[in-house]
């Protein structure tokens, strides 16, 4: 029998944080079927009057004529060649309230912009990028004399300007100073790429050392374009070596080759990380090297078909740049018997096999695995993991009753075994447990459960009807 | 359409239409007919603004989503691109202006950049050669978008990223200017509180914004009273634990983008008459999820499990509404009935498919798995044994669970134990590299940066005085009736809406010891009122707060946060703002190295 409902919630009570409390949860599953039901029984009465339409307009889904699913429709009617298309034809739009104060528009709240701009005499006053593609012959007679106040407004407001006539070093850096102040990241990248322009690297990284708002600005600018050449020396520059060199490591992804990876990762070895992450880096290099050794081996292992293991069991993907544990389990999986085992760690390194051993049902080697012998030489089964876990990865691994029950029976807390023992059918476990805890009320109780005439209702009567036993119910 | 939206205490669909009459603007500002290249992230929230059928009106003929190539021929006079200004992007629609045949008559180009120009991004177009073929270039500016009755958000995903991991500002200058906006059209916000770095920033930007407008008074009467901006990094904790609301759920397990959910489209095969084995349909169901739809309006902020038992009162109610008709003897009662028949369907339609997305949820929630995780997380935040390796979370890497749910489960740890030992901590991301791959040192140096996971320095740890002081857990959270907001995490009552609950009652100079403890500083500011817009409080009549969440809000704090609103004896009205709506998965992602979700 499978753990009944009733025992689960039970369990879930009983333990320490009944913080979801599930107490009803039998009644209200049931609530929800029984609404479900009565929903559905008005159905029929409803079909007739055209539920599709009115659906449309409700809730179904994504209302039609909303933007991505015209979107969706154009992309699909495209296809269709060039034939007018068809526009959904429904109206969507209410007469709305809003429509009184429609006077507003965003960019006439901002009196006092509209008041610079009419001011300054600038008419255009959506269009401002023509100055941006204007030849230079053009572009000169539109400077005119800005402040740097005035220019780091303009630059806000998106309006064109010239940073050119800002040609001391005093002057750049004021310009620059204004932009922070004005928290617009977009007047401050400008100017950044003014100054990256028109700086030679010692000024500026200098400069922006004291400047910690705008060398933040300037690190995301970089990285955004790429420029991973000048990002390095900036950190370099700066001491930020730790930073720099998960940087540098980052770059692994962009190589492609296994080979030229791994001699990438040699080549990072060097760096000064942070913490543990150089020896993570150095966890990493040593797992690739290892991998292009297994998969070139193995990858002419296969193609020979000598070894039986990857006929019956083929490659599903290459085990290059594959996580260590993936790996661990690949070897587990088809080189278990070889000589060179990896030094892992006992619980993971333990996890993994019996997971990998058990996937190919060989339940000797998964036995092998708990034996331990002490100096008498009797064998006892130990375990890393606890045996619960254990019983998990079998299960998982679709072992039968018999292997599972073995393992069932080495849980040591006896509620979790009987727990466990009834999830998978191992009544044997059960029967015992419940004798040893002499619990007569329990054990009468799951003789319910239990197959008529079967050999389990059997033992259970012989032991409710021994005399011998002090029940403690 | 947005009939919701002014439901509210605040008329939300006053900046709806703001932002509608802006688009229209714009739209006729490039006369002649027009296609729109897409990029494709913008549709979601621009869905909220406007239907399709407003594009058209204004002579959009054609739309496609961008990508790279030749742009499908379309014979109409200007090509748009609404589009965010990243600079992937921008290499893209560089390639779309280089594959244009030459042979065709030209045709103008207009960017329509959003929610903001971008100097980086114009820059790009011009080192990519491509920027003088732009007639036009433009922004709109979508910083907050309307998402309910008393919701805000700017769906400005990677914010949380770039305040904390990249230090990036801009998108604290967005908030302030969505801020002024926003007091634009519903007058200046008399107070300000806030707890942050980044909350100072805002509060500072706002003060010099509305120094520079000077002289251009806002004469329009305040609708909020109080401002109170809140820095996601002063509760790290909130986001990690699993929402345990009926809308949190919904978001925890299938996710909301922009009020709509995909779910698995068995559970809603209609069954019909005459029809026996019906194909299952393959799309995924499509729904939308706001207050316009009343019975979810009831249900969404519930504990989930007192979501049950409203379904089944409300099954209870639409039968007999329907039972009626047999009572209906005169034509015209007929007739009245018949007039109800729409609305009831409405409620019937509404009813199955939360009934169904109920079933759905129920068979995770009642799963092992789930119970475990929870179980976990709430140790975690009663602080038992936080300062040891988990063998919950030990096991869970063992069975390679998804790298998400163990990165929430170690964050967690760390932020209730005020960081981890450097054992425990590098035991952790020694397993989580061996499992995952090594390429994850990128990501956990990012969790370091944000502060979610960290060694434990010298400092003691004082997560148990903040959870003490705070009462973040209540032993006896009510599930069914609640009487306080811990009923949204079935005992954990989020940091940030206790803080916020403090603030309106009994203040915070009453939690001071903690607010220090807490990283940021705290604040209060004015802002002066011209003559005659100060408000004459009725008797009894509610305050009204803007809470603003700067890096991201859930739905069970939302949900919070409308209980202390329902609340009789609170006199407050909450209505939320934030950069982005999240949930621990989504905000951890955001934060990973090269999250797949920022590639277009």
């Amino acid at each position: 029998m499978m753990k009944s409902k009733a025992d689960e919630e039970d369990y879930w009570n009983s333990s320490k944080y009944n913080a979801f409390t599930f107490d009803d949860a039998d009644d209200e599953l049931s609530a929800l079927k029984e609404t479900k039901k009565a929903v559905n029984s008005i159905g029929p009465l409803l079909a007739e009057d055209g539920e599709e339409d009115w659906e449309r307009v409700s809730w179904s889904g994504e209302p039609v004529g909303s933007i991505s699913w015209s979107v969706k429709e154009m992309a699909a009617s495209n296809q269709r060649a060039d034939r007018e298309p068809a526009f959904p034809k429904i109206s969507t739009e209410t007469p709305s309230l809003g429509k009184s104060q429609s006077g507003i528009s965003l960019s006439s709240l901002f009196k006092g912009e509209t008041v610079i701009r009419s001011l300054l005499g600038d008419p255009s006053l959506r269009l401002y990028t023509p100055e941006l593609r204007k030849p230079k012959s053009e572009y000169k007679d539109l400077v005119s004399d800005w402040s740097a106040e005035e220019t780091v407004q303009r630059l806000q407001q998106g309006k064109g300007v010239t940073l050119e006539k800002f040609r001391s070093l005093q002057d750049k850096l004021l310009l620059l100073d204004l932009a922070v102040a004005a928290h617009d990241g977009n007047a401050i990248t400008a100017v950044l790429i003014y100054l990256k322009r028109t700086l030679c690297k010692e000024v500026l990284f200098r400069e922006l050392e004291s400047r910690q708002t705008a060398l933040r600005h300037f690190i995301h600018y970089l990285t955004e374009n790429r420029e991973q050449r000048l990002l390095l020396e900036l950190l370099r520059a700066l001491g930020r070596t730790e930073e720099a060199a998960l940087l540098q490591y980052k770059d692994y992804k962009n190589i492609a080759d296994e080979n030229k990876r791994r001699d990438f990762l040699k080549s990072c070895l060097s760096l000064q990380f942070g913490g543990e992450d150089g020896n993570h880096v150095q966890d990493h290099y040593t797992l690739l090297e290892r991998q292009i050794i297994i998969e070139a081996a193995d990858r002419k292992a296969e193609r020979e078909g000598k070894l039986e293991v990857f006929q019956k069991f083929p490659r599903k993907a290459s085990i290059l740049n594959m996580p260590l544990i993936t790996t661990l389990y690949y070897c587990c999986f088809y080189h278990y018997n070889e000589p060179e085992q990896p030094a892992q760690r006992p619980k993971q390194y333990f996890t993994t096999a019996l997971a990998a051993r058990a996937k190919l049902k060989n339940w000797t080697d998964v036995d092998a695995m708990f034996n331990s012998r002490n100096w008498l030489g009797f064998s006892k089964k130990k375990s890393p993991l606890s045996f619960q876990r254990v019983v998990d990865i079998l299960q998982k691994n679709s072992a039968p009753t018999r292997v599972l029950q073995e393992y069932v029976g080495l849980v040591s807390d006896a509620e979790l075994r009987i727990g466990l023992a009834q999830k998978h059918k191992c009544h044997d476990i059960v029967i015992n447990t419940y004798r040893d805890m002499k619990d007569r009320q329990q054990l009468a109780e799951y003789r319910k459960k239990v197959e008529r005439g079967s050999a389990e209702e059997r033992k259970i009567d012989e032991l409710l009807s021994n005399q011998q036993i002090r029940w403690k119910n | 359409m947005a009939a919701h939206l002014s439901y509210g205490r605040v008329n939300l669909n006053i900046l709806r239409e703001a932002a509608r009459k802006e688009l229209r603007e714009f739209l006729d500002k490039c006369a002649g007919s027009k296609a729109i290249v897409w990029d494709e992230y913008l549709t979601g929230p621009f869905g909220l603004i406007a239907q399709y059928s407003l594009l058209k009106e204004h002579e959009v003929e054609k739309m496609f989503t961008l990508k790279s190539g030749r742009l499908p021929s379309a014979d109409v006079k200007n090509i748009i691109f609404f589009i965010r200004p990243r600079l992937e992007l921008m290499d893209i629609i560089a390639d779309n202006i280089f594959s244009e045949d030459k042979l065709h008559p030209a045709r103008d180009f207009h960017i329509l950049f959003v929610p903001r120009r971008s100097m980086l991004c114009e820059q790009r177009l011009k080192e990519q050669g491509v920027l003088g073929s732009f007639v036009n270039i433009d922004e709109y500016i979508l910083d907050l978008i309307p998402f309910d009755g008393d919701l805000l958000s700017m769906e400005y995903e990677s914010a949380f990223r770039e305040c904390y991991l990249e230090n990036d500002q801009t998108s604290l200058y967005h908030t302030a200017k969505g801020l002024m906006t926003l007091q634009a059209l519903y007058g200046t916000i008399p107070q300000i509180f806030g707890k942050g770095d980044c909350a100072r920033h805002v509060a500072n930007m706002m003060l010099r914004m509305k120094r520079e407008f000077a002289g251009t008074q806002n004469q329009i009467l305040p609708v909020f009273d109080t401002l109170l901006l809140l820095d996601r990094n002063v509760d790290l904790l909130t986001p990690l634990a699993t929402q345990l609301t009926y809308e949190g759920l919904i978001d925890e397990i299938y996710g909301i983008n922009n009020g709509y959910v995909k779910l698995p489209p068995e559970k809603f095969a209609q069954k019909k008459q005459g029809e026996g084995s019906k194909d299952l349909p393959t799309e995924p169901k499509k729904l939308q999820l706001n207050s316009a739809e009343e019975l979810y309006a009831e249900i969404r902020d519930k504990n989930f499990n007192a979501v049950g038992a409203a379904l089944s009162k409300k099954a209870k109610i639409i039968s007999a509404a329907f039972e009626e008709r047999h009572n209906a003897k005169t034509v015209g009662e007929i007739k009245q009935f018949v007039s109800q028949l729409p609305h009831m369907q409405a409620a019937r339609s509404s009813l199955a498919n939360h009934t169904s997305v109920a079933e759905l949820i129920k068979d995770i929630t009642t799963s092992e798995a789930f119970f475990d995780n929870l179980t976990v997380e709430q140790e975690f935040m009663t602080g038992v044994d936080t300062d040891k390796v988990n063998t919950y979370v030990e096991d869970c890497i063992a069975q390679k669970d998804p790298l998400i749910k163990i990165l929430r489960l170690v964050s967690m740890q760390s932020v209730c134990n005020n960081g981890l030992k450097p054992k425990v901590l590098d035991y952790y991301k020694r397993e989580i590299l061996q499992t995952y791959g090594y390429e994850h040192i990128l990501t956990l140096n990012n969790l370091e940066k944000a502060g979610l996971l960290k060694p434990q320095t010298g400092s003691r740890n004082n997560y148990p005085t903040i959870r003490k002081t705070l009462k973040l857990w209540m032993e006896d959270a009510n599930e069914q009736n609640p009487n306080d907001i811990s009923y949204v995490y079935s005992g954990y009552a989020p940091l940030s809406i206790r803080l916020t609950q403090v603030l309106a009652r009994p203040g915070w100079r009453s939690i001071e010891e903690v607010l220090k403890m807490l990283p940021g500083p705290h604040f209060e500011e004015r802002q002066q009122l011209p003559s005659g817009l100060h408000k004459k409080r009725q008797q009894g009549e509610n305050r009204t707060t803007l809470v603003f969440f700067l890096g991201g809000v859930t739905y069970a704090e939302i949900a919070a946060l409308r209980f202390l609103s329902q609340m009789e004896d609170s006199g407050m009205e909450y209505i939320i703002a934030t950069t982005k709506l999240i949930n621990g998965t989504t905000w951890i992602k955001s934060l990973m190295d090269r999250p797949e979700s920022q590639i277009p």
